[in-house]
């Protein structure tokens, strides 16, 4: 089965949010860049599933040339192929995105099963490129799913819902986009991405449609709470005053 | 008119659509719109619960293939309402089907659409607030054009009732659907078989990060929580160790709690954890190390060992009981 999974290169925000001057973007010059996570999933996903029934497991990811780091990060994962549509670096929204993702695929020469998407973007979180995809190639949709298996051409896709899972049996081919928890990505080998380093990555410059579109004026940090907890005392014998906190303050005993 | 999708369940609307409401609400007044509210099942059940906050209509849903959830024919019931009643704006609530069913509606109708919105200006173009990064970063933006579509934060928004409440009228509305609405339909539901509390509907959750150790001492805090009448959670530290299931984890891409009190163990408090947490009323933190992000950020806190405060905790509690 051919898989496609559509990663994101976000950068890497362990640490505190800095943004740049003109407060349009996070400054980057002190971080690094990663895919995000859910992706990672979606791409783990894509090669459990192609080394199982076979097929290409391909990673693609549209932004700038940089982002092809984040796609050789899937090859070092074991994907077979990688494609990059490259862009000038400029944040593209979720309408042009899933517009240019919709072109590559019908562009493509090898029909494609099963689209895999993030349910977000770690940093834009807009919860739509997967759906717009499948609206444009008029394909079945799930999101936010957290199990996935494929038998017989149908995807057997699980979401987590309060006491349990609503389970999805969608015909192939089909639009999914998971959640982290799906499984574990795996951890590449150093050999591996020494492969990678080397394999080619399709690229191609999609054109960019002028779509009405959400239009970011700036971007703010949340106030910080300042100053810090009250510090109920040190080791077990604090333990006094936090019962004192729970019965009396909080009145959760 | 301002059009919100509720969520409910057996008649009862999921906390996070009455806070979806409060917003809601405000931009009805902001443009001296009226307020209605699109049911799926049944529209009377909400009656009372919308009307404190001052939902005017109920578009009450119901087609004989709509008796399990499929996004698509909900988004086209949604669509088919939006084009008899051209609202001002739609929203939903923050959720996997909010998210997922207005995405659908606006591929449809070719807009925008603005996820986890915490604050809307409806002057000449719509400016909303609107979170991203989970919430470690805020975002101002406009709508270019077209009606406005968005969802709201989870547990960021009070769900304050309405000064009056509103006089309800219930509309039934018969969406036409076609097969193709129904390509993507929930086939089952399969029953959890872990017990507890779900992390996102606990009053207490106790969470257990790196300082916690092994799988083993996370028993101590299964006990705390299971006195304090709570569940346990956990940060991404501890899944990645193995320690945890990933359903535990609280954080970025992991649940968002919203607990009376989170006593966090041994946790350092990153910033993909705590857009998890925010929602917390109040914060204990458990930790050895006094400068560590979690104290800074939250109410209480024991500077300490957890190996040696929560078993002398529980035992105060057990004693106390």
């Amino acid at each position: 089965m051919e898989v496609l999974a559509c990663i994101k290169r976000v950068p890497d925000t362990g640490s505190r949010i800095v943004l740049t001057e003109d407060k349009q973007d996070i400054d980057t010059s002190n971080l690094g860049f990663t895919m995000s996570p859910h992706e990672e999933c979606a791409v783990e996903a894509a090669i459990e599933l192609t080394q199982s029934h076979g097929g290409t497991a391909t990673a693609l990811t549209l932004g700038p040339d940089e982002a092809t780091e984040q796609v050789r990060t899937a090859l070092a994962m074991q994907a077979d192929e990688a494609v990059l549509l490259e862009t000038d670096g400029s944040e593209w929204g979720a309408i042009d995105t899933a517009q240019a993702i919709a072109e590559h695929v019908r562009n493509r020469d090898e029909e494609l099963d099963l689209l895999l998407f993030g349910n977000e973007s770690a940093d834009a979180g807009n919860y739509q490129v997967g759906v717009r995809v499948a609206h444009e190639l008029d394909l079945p949709c799930v999101t936010g799913i957290k199990s996935l298996t494929v038998e017989d051409g149908t995807a057997i896709a699980k979401r987590e819902v309060s006491g349990g899972s609503e389970v999805y049996e969608v015909e192939l081919p089909a639009v999914i986009s998971v959640k982290e928890g799906l499984n574990e990505p795996r951890y590449p080998s150093i050999r591996s991405k020494m492969a990678a380093q080397r394999h080619d990555v399709e690229r191609s410059e999609p054109e960019r449609t002028a779509a009405v579109g959400l239009e970011k004026i700036r971007l703010e940090t949340p106030e910080q709470s300042e100053g810090s907890a009250e510090i109920l005392g040190e080791g077990p014998e604090a333990v006094d005053n936090v019962m004192e906190v729970l019965s009396n303050d909080l009145e959760v005993l | 008119m301002i059009l919100s999708l509720i969520e409910h369940e057996d008649g009862t609307p999921s906390d996070v659509s009455l806070q979806m409401l409060t917003l809601a609400r405000d931009i009805a007044e902001q443009t001296d719109s009226s307020l209605a509210a699109i049911v799926f099942d049944d529209g009377d059940a909400v009656t009372d619960a919308v009307a404190t906050q001052g939902v005017e209509d109920v578009y009450s849903v119901t087609h004989d293939r709509l008796d399990v959830y499929a996004p698509e024919a909900w988004a086209e019931s949604v669509d088919q309402l939006v084009e008899e009643l051209d609202p001002e704006a739609v929203l939903a609530a923050g959720t996997d089907r909010g998210h997922e069913v207005l995405a659908h509606v606006v591929a449809r109708r070719d807009l925008p659409m603005a996820a986890n919105c915490t604050e809307v200006d409806a002057g000449d173009a719509y400016e909303v607030t609107r979170q991203r990064w989970g919430g470690s970063l805020i975002e101002h933006a406009r709508f270019d054009s077209g009606m406005p579509v968005l969802t709201t934060a989870a547990h960021e928004i009070a769900a304050e009732p309405a000064t009056e409440a509103a006089d309800v009228t219930t509309h039934d509305f018969t969406p036409t659907l076609d097969d193709d609405d129904f390509r993507v339909r929930v086939s089952r539901r399969e029953e959890s078989d872990a017990e507890g509390i779900p992390l996102g509907e606990a009053r207490i959750v106790v969470g257990g990060g790196r300082g916690v150790g092994s799988s083993e001492d996370f028993d101590q805090l299964e006990e705390l929580a299971e006195l304090l009448g709570g569940t346990v959670g956990s940060s991404r530290a501890a899944v990645n160790e193995g320690w945890r299931p990933h359903d535990d984890q609280i954080g970025l891409t992991g649940a968002k709690i919203a607990p009376k009190l989170y006593v966090a163990c041994g946790i350092s408090g990153a910033v993909q954890h705590m857009v998890g947490c925010k929602g917390a009323d109040n914060i204990l933190a458990i930790n050895t190390d006094p400068e560590t992000s979690i104290i800074q950020k939250g109410e209480y806190a024991v500077i300490g060992d957890l190996h040696e405060v929560v078993p002398a905790l529980n035992e105060a509690i057990r004693n106390g009981q």
